[in-house]
C-alpha cells in the first residue's frame, strides 16, 4: 500500500460497518427465474422507450427498450423468453407511484443473442465508437447515481483530463458488493479500467479503497502486478481512511487529490472523472464478453436475512426471489431497505424488481431498527455543521426549508447537499433534516418546471393572437379587394350605359335608314 | 460670482445634453413593468381575472387600476409575488374571480366527440388538435387547464382531470413531525 499524505474532507462520521455479515461467502449466482420485471426508468434522465411488443420472443442480451434523448440508457433482456406485459407496475421509488415496466416470462433456455466481443481490439477504436458501444450496452454509474456512463465519459473527454478516479470506497454500512467484486474479479475490473484509460487518456489513475477492505486492496495490487498489458499511465491503489461518506464523488476527490469541486461545478472542471468499481466491471463485460448490463452484484444482508451474502442478480429479479435465495427472512424481520441504512429507501413490498441502481437489499431486525423518537425543536447546537461533508450549514438549510423560503435555502447552497444523512444521524433533536432538504429541492424543481410551462404557454398564446390578427388582416384585405372589384364593376356598368346609348343610336340610325329606304322604294314603285 | 454662474450653466447644459442623448440612445422598447408582472402570472390564459389573457391583466396591474388578487391559478403564492414586486399589501384572493385549485388537464372523451371544432377555437394556447367532423384530442403537454373549452362543447365530452404525477414530477411531501424516513434511519450501534 502506498504511504501517502492524504487529505480529508470536512466532517464525516465513523460508523459501525456491519460488513462482515455478508463477506463470508463468495459471490453466488441465482438460478433462472420464471419472470423478470424491467422498469423503463433505471437511470437518471429520460426513461427508455420500449421497442418490443407483447408476445414477442426475445433473446438474452437483446435490447428491449432504447435510449430516448441524450441522457438516457437502453434496457436489455436478462434472459430469453416472451414479453408478457408492458404496463405500469410498482417500482422501488419513494413516491410509491407505479411506472412503466416490461415483464419478461423466461423460457428457461437462456438463449443468448449472437455476440461479437471486441476483446483487445477495442484498442484500435476511437473514443466515440467506444462510447457508442458502452451506450448501447446500457451501462450507467453503478455507485448509486445511475448517470449514463457513456454520456459522463463523453462530457469528461472534451477537456484535457488529469486524473481518472476509480471509486472503490463503498463507505455505507452493510454494503459489500463492490468489496466482493474487487476481491474476486480484480483482473476483470482492471481490464475495465484499461478501457477507461484508453478512451480518456488521463495522466494518472487512482483507485480509492477504504482501508477496512484489506483483501480487496491486496487483490487489486496482485492483479496490477500480474497485469499482462501494463498501461503507460500510472495506476495507483490508494488505501483511504474509512469515514462515511468517503464514497461520495466530491469527498473522494478531496481525499485523493486535495482539490474541491466548486459549488455548482463538476469534477470535469478540475480535470477529474470518477467511475465506480461496478461500472468498470460492467465495461469489462460489455467489451470483452459483449454482454450488456443485464446483471449486477447485490448485497443481501441484515439480521433479518437467514444467510446474508452477495449475489450476482439479473436486473428485473423480484426482491422476494433474492431473499429466498438467501434462505428467506428471519422471524424477526422488521424493515426492508434498498441501499444502505444511511441513504437507502425503505420498501413497502418485496415484490419490487432489482434495478441497475440496487446495490443492496437490507432486511433489518428489531434489534437493528432505530427507536422512533419524537422530534424536538432545534436547539442550534451546531453538531450538524461539524459533521456535514459538503461544508454546509444544515441548520440554516433546515430553517429556510421549513419556512418554505426556498430562495434563502438556495443561497445557502441547498443543491450542494448530497443527502448523506450525517446531520440526521447526529441531530440530538431527531429532526428529519434530509427530508426537509429533499422537500425543498423537489419544490424548487417543480417551480422551475412550472415556470418553463408558463413560458411555453405564453409563447403559444402570443403566437395564436398573432395568427388571429393576421387572419383578420387577410380577411380585411380580401374584403377590400372585393369592394374595389365591385366598385370597378359598377363603374363598368355606367360605361356600358354609354355603350347602350351608342347601340340605341345605331339602332335609331338603322331605323331611320330603313324608313328612308322604304320611302325611296315607295317612291320608285310610285 | 459670474464665473460660478457660467460654470454651473455650462455644467447643467452638458448634463442636460447627456441625459437627452441617453434617453434616445438607451430607449427601452415596451413596458418592462408589464413584462415583469407577466413573468409572475401563471400564463393559464383562463380569463378568470376578467381580462382576455394574462398580459392584459398585467397591463392593467401596471397601470395601477386593478387589484392583485384576481388570479386564481396563481393563488396565494402569486399574490405574494405580485405584492412583493409592486410594493402593495397582500390581500386574500377575490372570491369573485374564483377559487385556487390544483392545476388540471382537459381530456376529451373521444367516443363522444362529434368534431365540431368549437373547443379548438376556444383554446387560448392551441392545445387541441382536430378538424371538422374528425375526432379531437388534447395535447397534454400544452394544456394549461384553463377550462375555456368546457363551455363551448355542445356534447359535454371534455372533462378536467388532475395533472398526472410521474416519477420525475413527484414532489417530496412536507416532512411530518414523527415518522422516520429511510435516510433518517440510523444504524444501531
Amino acid at each position: 500500500m502506498p504511504v501517502e499524505q492524504l487529505s480529508h474532507f470536512h466532517g464525516g462520521l465513523k460508523l459501525p460497518g456491519f460488513k462482515a455479515l455478508s463477506t463470508n461467502s463468495p459471490i453466488q449466482k441465482m438460478a433462472l427465474l420464471a419472470e423478470y420485471r424491467l422498469p423503463l426508468q433505471q437511470h437518471i434522465g429520460e426513461p427508455a422507450e420500449a421497442i418490443v411488443s407483447v408476445g414477442e420472443r426475445v433473446l438474452k442480451g437483446q435490447m428491449i427498450a432504447q435510449a430516448q434523448g441524450s441522457i438516457s440508457a437502453p434496457i436489455h433482456a436478462p434472459t430469453s423468453g416472451t414479453i408478457s406485459a408492458i404496463d405500469k407496475q410498482a417500482v422501488a421509488h419513494i413516491s410509491r407511484l407505479p411506472a412503466t415496466c416490461i415483464t419478461l416470462t423466461s423460457d428457461g433456455l437462456d438463449e443468448a443473442s449472437p455476440a461479437h466481443p471486441l476483446g483487445e481490439t477495442y484498442r484500435q477504436l476511437g473514443k466515440q465508437t467506444l462510447y457508442e458501444h458502452l451506450r448501447q450496452a446500457g451501462i450507467v454509474g453503478l455507485g448509486g447515481a445511475t448517470f449514463p456512463t457513456a454520456t459522463k465519459l463523453a462530457l469528461a473527454s472534451r477537456r484535457p483530463l488529469k486524473t481518472l478516479i476509480i471509486n472503490g470506497a463503498e463507505c455505507e454500512p452493510y454494503i459489500t458488493c463492490d468489496q466482493k467484486l474487487m476481491e474476486e474479479r480484480a483482473d476483470e475490473v482492471l481490464k475495465g479500467i484499461h478501457v477507461l484509460i484508453h478512451s480518456l487518456r488521463p495522466r494518472q489513475c487512482l483507485i480509492g479503497v477504504e482501508d477496512n477492505k484489506p483483501a480487496a486492496i491486496n487483490a487489486l495490487n496482485e492483479a496490477l502486478k500480474n497485469d499482462p498489458t501494463p498501461s503507460s499511465v500510472s495506476i495507483k491503489i490508494v488505501a483511504i481512511a474509512s469515514l462515511y461518506p468517503t464514497g461520495g464523488e466530491k469527498q473522494l476527490i478531496k481525499v485523493l487529490t486535495d482539490q474541491e469541486v466548486p459549488s455548482g461545478g463538476f469534477p470535469g472542471d478540475l480535470g477529474i472523472v470518477c467511475q465506480n468499481i461496478g461500472s468498470a466491471y460492467a465495461i469489462y463485460r460489455a467489451i470483452y464478453e459483449a454482454e450488456p448490463l443485464i446483471s449486477r452484484i447485490v448485497t443481501l444482508t441484515g439480521a433479518g436475512i437467514q444467510n446474508p451474502g452477495n449475489w450476482e442478480v439479473l436486473i428485473g429479479t423480484p426482491i422476494k426471489q433474492l431473499s429466498q435465495a438467501g434462505g428467506g427472512y428471519t422471524d424477526d424481520v422488521q424493515r426492508l431497505i434498498m441501499g444502505g441504512p444511511m441513504m437507502g429507501l425503505a420498501l413497502h413490498s418485496d415484490e419490487l424488481p432489482i434495478s441497475k441502481a440496487s446495490n443492496c437489499i437490507l432486511a433489518l431486525s428489531s434489534s437493528e431498527l432505530p427507536k422512533t423518537e419524537t422530534v424536538s425543536p432545534c436547539i442550534r447546537c451546531g453538531v450538524c455543521v461539524e459533521v456535514c461533508p459538503a461544508n454546509l450549514l444544515p441548520q440554516q438549510l433546515y430553517w429556510h426549508s421549513r419556512a418554505k423560503d426556498f430562495d434563502k435555502a438556495q443561497d445557502n447552497n441547498l443543491f450542494d447537499c448530497i443527502e448523506c444523512g450525517c446531520c440526521d444521524y447526529v441531530c440530538p433533536s431527531h429532526i428529519p433534516l434530509v427530508s426537509f432538504y429533499r422537500y425543498a429541492k423537489t419544490q424548487i424543481w417543480n417551480a422551475e418546471r412550472e415556470r418553463q410551462k408558463a413560458d411555453q404557454a405564453r409563447e403559444r398564446h402570443q403566437f395564436r393572437e398573432q395568427r388571429i390578427e393576421l387572419a383578420k388582416q387577410e380577411k380585411e384585405a380580401k374584403m377590400a379587394k372585393r369592394r374595389a372589384a365591385l366598385k370597378a364593376k359598377k363603374a363598368g356598368d355606367s360605361s356600358s350605359s354609354a355603350k347602350q346609348d351608342a347601340i340605341k343610336a345605331a339602332l335609331a340610325r338603322v331605323q331611320a335608314k330603313k324608313s328612308n329606304k322604304a320611302s325611296n322604294s315607295e317612291g320608285t314603285q310610285g | 460670482m459670474l464665473s460660478a454662474l457660467i460654470v454651473l450653466t455650462l455644467l447643467s447644459l452638458a448634463f442636460g445634453l447627456l441625459l437627452g442623448f441617453s434617453s434616445i440612445r438607451f430607449k427601452v422598447e415596451g413596458d418592462p413593468v408589464v413584462d415583469q408582472i407577466d413573468a409572475l402570472l401563471p400564463q393559464t390564459q383562463c380569463g378568470q381575472c376578467g381580462y382576455p389573457g394574462c398580459r392584459p391583466y398585467a397591463t392593467a396591474l401596471a397601470e395601477g387600476n386593478e387589484e392583485i388578487n384576481r388570479c386564481p391559478p396563481g393563488g396565494e403564492a402569486g399574490i405574494q409575488a405580485l405584492a412583493d414586486l409592486l410594493g402593495r399589501e397582500v390581500i386574500p384572493l377575490d372570491p369573485e374571480a374564483g377559487e385556487e385549485s390544483e392545476p388540471e388537464l382537459a381530456i376529451i372523451d373521444e367516443h363522444a366527440c362529434i368534431g365540431c371544432t368549437l373547443c379548438i377555437q376556444a383554446c387560448p394556447v392551441d392545445a387541441i388538435l382536430g378538424a371538422a367532423k374528425q375526432m379531437h384530442t388534447v395535447i397534454e403537454s400544452e394544456c394549461t387547464g384553463c377550462k375555456l373549452c368546457l363551455d363551448p362543447c355542445p356534447v359535454d365530452c371534455i372533462l378536467m382531470v388532475p395533472n398526472p404525477e410521474s416519477l420525475n414530477s413527484w414532489k417530496w411531501p412536507y416532512p411530518a413531525s414523527k415518522q422516520p424516513t429511510a435516510a433518517q434511519h440510523k444504524t444501531a450501534s
